[in-house]
C-alpha cells in the first residue's frame, strides 16, 4: 500500500525525523492560508502516488500570495503525466505546501527489504535527486550499503560508516546517525515495504531534512496497522484492483482484450503468457484463489467484464482441492447472473474434470472447450479476432 | 527415497482444529503420510478423525517422535508457529500460510540461524515423495512415483507440470514448493543441491517467476556444481513493472526481477527452457531421451 508524500512526512515527523514545515490543502483557499502561515518563498507540490512531478511541473516554487492562488488553481484537478503515471496520468485532487529552504547538498537514502539477504537494506548515495536505479546502472559504487541484523537494528556504527561514506561534515554526522536509526525504527515498527528519501538534502546551514519522503507498506501486515490503513486513498488505485480486493480476488489491470480467470499466482501468470504466446494480449491478471464459490465467481467475471476492451474470457484452472465440478457450477451461475456478453474458453484439469465438463456441456451457455493450456489461448485469440 | 520427507516421515499439523488443517490432515493421512499428531493450544487432549491433539508442539513431538510439521496457522500467528516448531526439535517444518508480514520472515530467518531445522515455504503448496509421504495441499493422485525432481516457486503451474509428466509416465521424485513469497527458508540453490546430491533424482524441473534473484543466483550454482539436466521455466513474461501478481514476491522492482533476465541467465547455465508451460513435460520428455535416462 502507497501513501502520499504528506502522510509519508507526517509518519516520519512522528518518529523525529526531520522534514520540511508543511499543510497539506483539498483547495485553493487552503492552498493560499497554508502558504500565508508558512512564508514566502514556499513550495506547493501536487500529492499523487507517482514519482517525477517536479519535471512534470508538479512541484511549484511561489514567492507571495497570488503565485501561490495561482499554482493551487493550476494543479487542483490537472491531470498530471510523468513517466511513472503512465501515459493516461493522475488527476491531482490534494496539495502539499511547504517551507522553502535553502540547499546545499541533496544526498539519498532509502532501505527496502533486500530478499536474498532476507533482511533489511539501508541504501545511502551521493548522488540524491535522480533515479536510484540509474545510479545502480550507471555508477553502483556511489551506492552505499548496510543490512539490518533484526537482532539489534540499524546500528549506530552502520549509521556512521554511511554518514562518514557520503563525506558528511563531523557536526553532520551525529544527526545523520539520529535520522538514520529513526528511520530503520519506523521501517520496521510500520511494517513498510519501502522507504526513500530522495533527496535527503544537507541545508545551508548544516541540517539534514528529509525533502522529499516516500513510503509504502507491506499489505500483509496492514492487518496489525489500522491507523496506517486509515491512510489509504482509494482515489490512486484502479477501482476494478480495489473491488477485486473487497471479493478476496488477486486483480491486475493490463492492455489487452483477452480477459483471464485462473486459479494460482503462477498458473495465472503463465496463462498470460501462453495468451501472449498465441498471438493476445492479456486484459487482466486474475487469481481466483483456492476457494471458489459462485460469489467469488460471479464476482470475478463482473471485474472481468467491466474492462470495455475485454473480447474475449480464457479461464484456465487446475483444480486440487478446488473441484472442477464445484468451479464449473460457478461458471455457469455466474455466466448467467452476469449476462455473458463475449466468447467464454473454458479449460479445466484435475479433481471431477468429467463432471466439470458435463456441467459446462448441459448448461446451454456458449462455452468453447479447450484440450489444454496452450489449446484453450489460442481459441481465446481466435475467438476474440472474430469478435473485432 | 527422495530429499527431505519419506515413508519415515512424522508429521504434525499445527492448526490442526481449523477448517484447511482438518480437510489437509485428513487428505494427506488418505494418501499414506503418518499424521501422527496435531497442536492447537487450548485443545490438547482431544483428537481429530484419531489423531491425537496436543496444546504445544513440544508436548506433540515428545508424546509422539513427530519429525516434521506443517502449518496452516493464519497470518497473524503464522510465523510464531514456525519458531515454535523449530524450538520443539523438529528437522522439517513445511508451512502453507499465504499472508505472513514479510518483516516477520525477517526475524524467523534470523531465529532459524544455526538451528538444525529447514523451513519450506511460506505461501508454498508443501512436499511431496510420491508414494511415500505428502505434506500439504497439492492433490495426490496427479503424483506417480519416478526420478524426476520438481522445484517451484508455484502451487497450481506445479500441478500443471507434475501432471503433464504423469501422463507421460515420467515419475517424480520428490516435488517441492518453495513458495511465493518474497523470503522463503528453502530457495532454488537450496533444492538443486538437494536433488544433485540424491542417487534416486536424475534430472529435475525447476518453475520460477518474475521477482527477486533467486533464479539468477540458481542458475550460478547449477552452472558450477550440477551435473543433472535442469528444464526450466519462468512465469510472468507478460507481467508489468512493479505490480504485485498475487504472490507477495511476485513482482518487478527496482528494475530487477523479470522473467527475461531469469530465462537468459538459466539459458546460459545450460538450463533447457520449456518454450511454453504446456510443454513442460514434453520438454522433460525429450532431454530424458536425448540423456539415455528415459526408463
Amino acid at each position: 500500500m502507497n501513501i502520499h508524500e504528506h502522510q509519508a512526512k507526517e509518519l516520519l515527523r512522528r518518529y523525529g525525523v526531520p522534514v520540511p514545515a508543511g499543510e497539506v490543502a483539498f483547495t485553493v483557499e487552503e492552498a493560499v492560508a497554508a502558504a500565508e502561515r508558512l512564508g514566502f518563498p514556499c513550495v506547493v507540490k501536487a500529492q499523487i502516488h507517482a514519482g517525477g512531478r517536479g519535471k512534470a511541473g508538479g512541484v511549484k516554487l511561489v514567492r507571495d500570495a497570488a503565485a501561490a492562488q495561482a499554482a493551487a488553481k493550476d494543479l487542483l484537478g490537472k491531470t498530471l503525466v510523468t513517466p511513472q503515471t503512465g501515459p493516461t496520468g493522475r488527476v491531482v485532487r490534494r496539495l502539499l505546501v511547504e517551507q522553502g529552504v535553502a540547499i546545499a547538498r541533496e544526498l539519498y537514502l532509502g532501505m527496502v527489504v533486500d530478499r536474498a539477504a532476507g533482511r533489511v537494506a539501508v541504501m545511502a548515495s551521493t548522488e540524491g535527486g535522480v533515479e536510484i536505479e540509474e545510479v545502480a546502472t550507471t555508477a553502483p559504487e556511489k551506492i552505499l550499503r548496510e543490512t539490518i541484523d533484526p537482532v539489534v537494528g540499524l546500528a549506530p556504527y552502520q549509521g556512521r560508516r554511511l554518514a562518514f561514506g557520503l563525506g558528511l561534515a563531523k557536526d553532520q554526522v551525529g544527526q545523520a546517525v539520529s535520522l538514520m536509526t529513526a528511520l530503520a525504527r519506523c521501517f520496521v515498527e510500520s511494517d513498510c515495504s519501502l522507504v526513500e528519501l530522495n533527496p535527503l538534502v544537507v541545508l545551508g546551514d548544516g541540517k539534514l531534512l528529509a525533502l522529499d519522503a516516500k513510503i509504502g507498506f507491506d499489505d500483509n501486515a496492514l492487518f496489525r496497522h489500522p491507523d496506517l490503513r486509515a491512510l489509504r486513498d482509494p482515489s490512486e488505485e484502479d477501482p476494478r484492483e480495489v473491488e477485486a480486493a473487497k471479493h478476496d480476488l488477486s486483480y491486475i489491470a493490463l492492455e489487452g482484450d483477452i480477459g483471464c480467470l485462473v486459479n494460482g499466482a503462477g498458473l495465472a501468470m503463465a496463462t498470460m503468457d501462453t495468451v501472449k504466446a498465441a498471438g493476445g494480449m492479456p486484459a487482466n491478471f486474475l487469481d481466483v484463489g483456492g476457494g471458489a464459490s459462485t460469489e467469488k465467481v460471479a464476482a470475478a467475471f463482473r471485474i472481468i467484464l467491466g474492462d470495455p476492451h475485454v473480447k474475449a474470457i480464457f479461464v484456465n484452472i487446475f483444480g486440487g482441492i478446488l473441484r472442477c465440478d464445484v468451479l464449473a457450477e460457478g461458471v455457469v451461475q455466474a455466466a448467467r447472473e452476469v449476462g455473458l456478453a463475449v466468447p467464454l474458453v473454458v479449460r479445466m484439469e484435475g479433481t471431477n474434470v468429467e463432471q466439470g465438463k458435463q456441467i459446462l456441456a448441459a448448461s446451454g451457455l456458449d462455452i468453447i472447450s479447450a484440450a489444454d493450456m496452450a489449446d484453450g489461448a489460442q481459441k481465446a485469440v481466435a475467438a476474440a479476432r472474430r469478435a473485432a | 527415497m527422495s530429499i527431505l520427507v519419506g515413508k519415515a516421515t512424522r508429521v504434525v499439523t499445527q492448526g490442526i482444529t481449523g477448517a484447511t488443517g482438518q480437510l489437509h490432515t485428513r487428505a494427506c493421512r488418505e494418501y499414506g503420510t503418518q499424521m501422527v499428531a496435531g497442536v492447537t493450544p487450548g485443545r490438547g487432549g482431544t483428537d481429530f478423525e484419531g489423531v491425537p491433539v496436543f496444546d504445544t508442539v513440544d508436548a506433540a513431538v515428545r508424546a509422539t517422535g513427530a519429525d516434521a510439521s506443517v502449518i496452516y496457522v493464519p497470518p497473524a500467528g503464522a510465523a510464531d508457529a514456525i519458531l515454535e516448531a523449530a524450538d520443539a526439535g523438529v528437522a522439517l517444518v513445511v508451512c502453507i500460510t499465504e499472508g505472513i508480514p514479510v518483516l516477520d520472515m525477517v526475524r524467523v530467518k534470523r531465529f532459524l540461524e544455526g538451528r538444525p531445522v529447514r523451513l519450506v515455504g511460506p505461501n508454498c503448496p508443501g512436499v511431496i515423495t510420491p508414494g511415500e509421504c505428502k505434506i500439504g495441499i497439492m492433490p495426490g493422485y496427479i503424483h506417480t512415483p519416478g526420478r524426476v525432481g520438481v522445484v517451484s516457486r508455484s502451487g497450481t503451474l506445479t500441478y500443471e507440470a507434475v501432471h503433464q509428466l504423469t501422463l507421460l509416465g515420467i515419475g517424480q521424485s520428490t516435488c517441492i514448493g518453495i513458495g511465493g513469497d518474497p523470503i522463503i527458508g528453502t530457495g532454488f540453490t537450496d533444492a538443486l543441491r538437494l536433488f544433485n546430491d540424491d542417487p534416486n533424482t536424475d534430472a529435475v524441473v525447476m518453475i520460477g517467476e518474475i521477482g527477486g534473484t533467486a533464479e539468477e543466483e540458481a542458475a550460478a550454482f547449477i552452472q558450477a556444481h550440477v551435473r543433472k539436466p535442469v528444464v526450466g521455466f519462468i512465469a510472468g513474461q507478460t507481467a508489468p513493472k512493479g505490480k504485485r501478481m498475487g504472490h507477495a514476491g511476485a513482482i518487478i522492482a527496482g528494475g530487477r526481477g523479470t522473467a527475461a533476465e531469469k530465462m537468459e541467465a538459466l539459458r546460459r547455465a545450460g538450463v533447457t527452457l520449456a518454450p511454453g508451460p504446456a510443454a513442460l513435460g514434453a520438454t522433460m520428455q525429450t532431454v530424458l531421451k536425448e540423456k539415455n535416462l528415459l526408463r
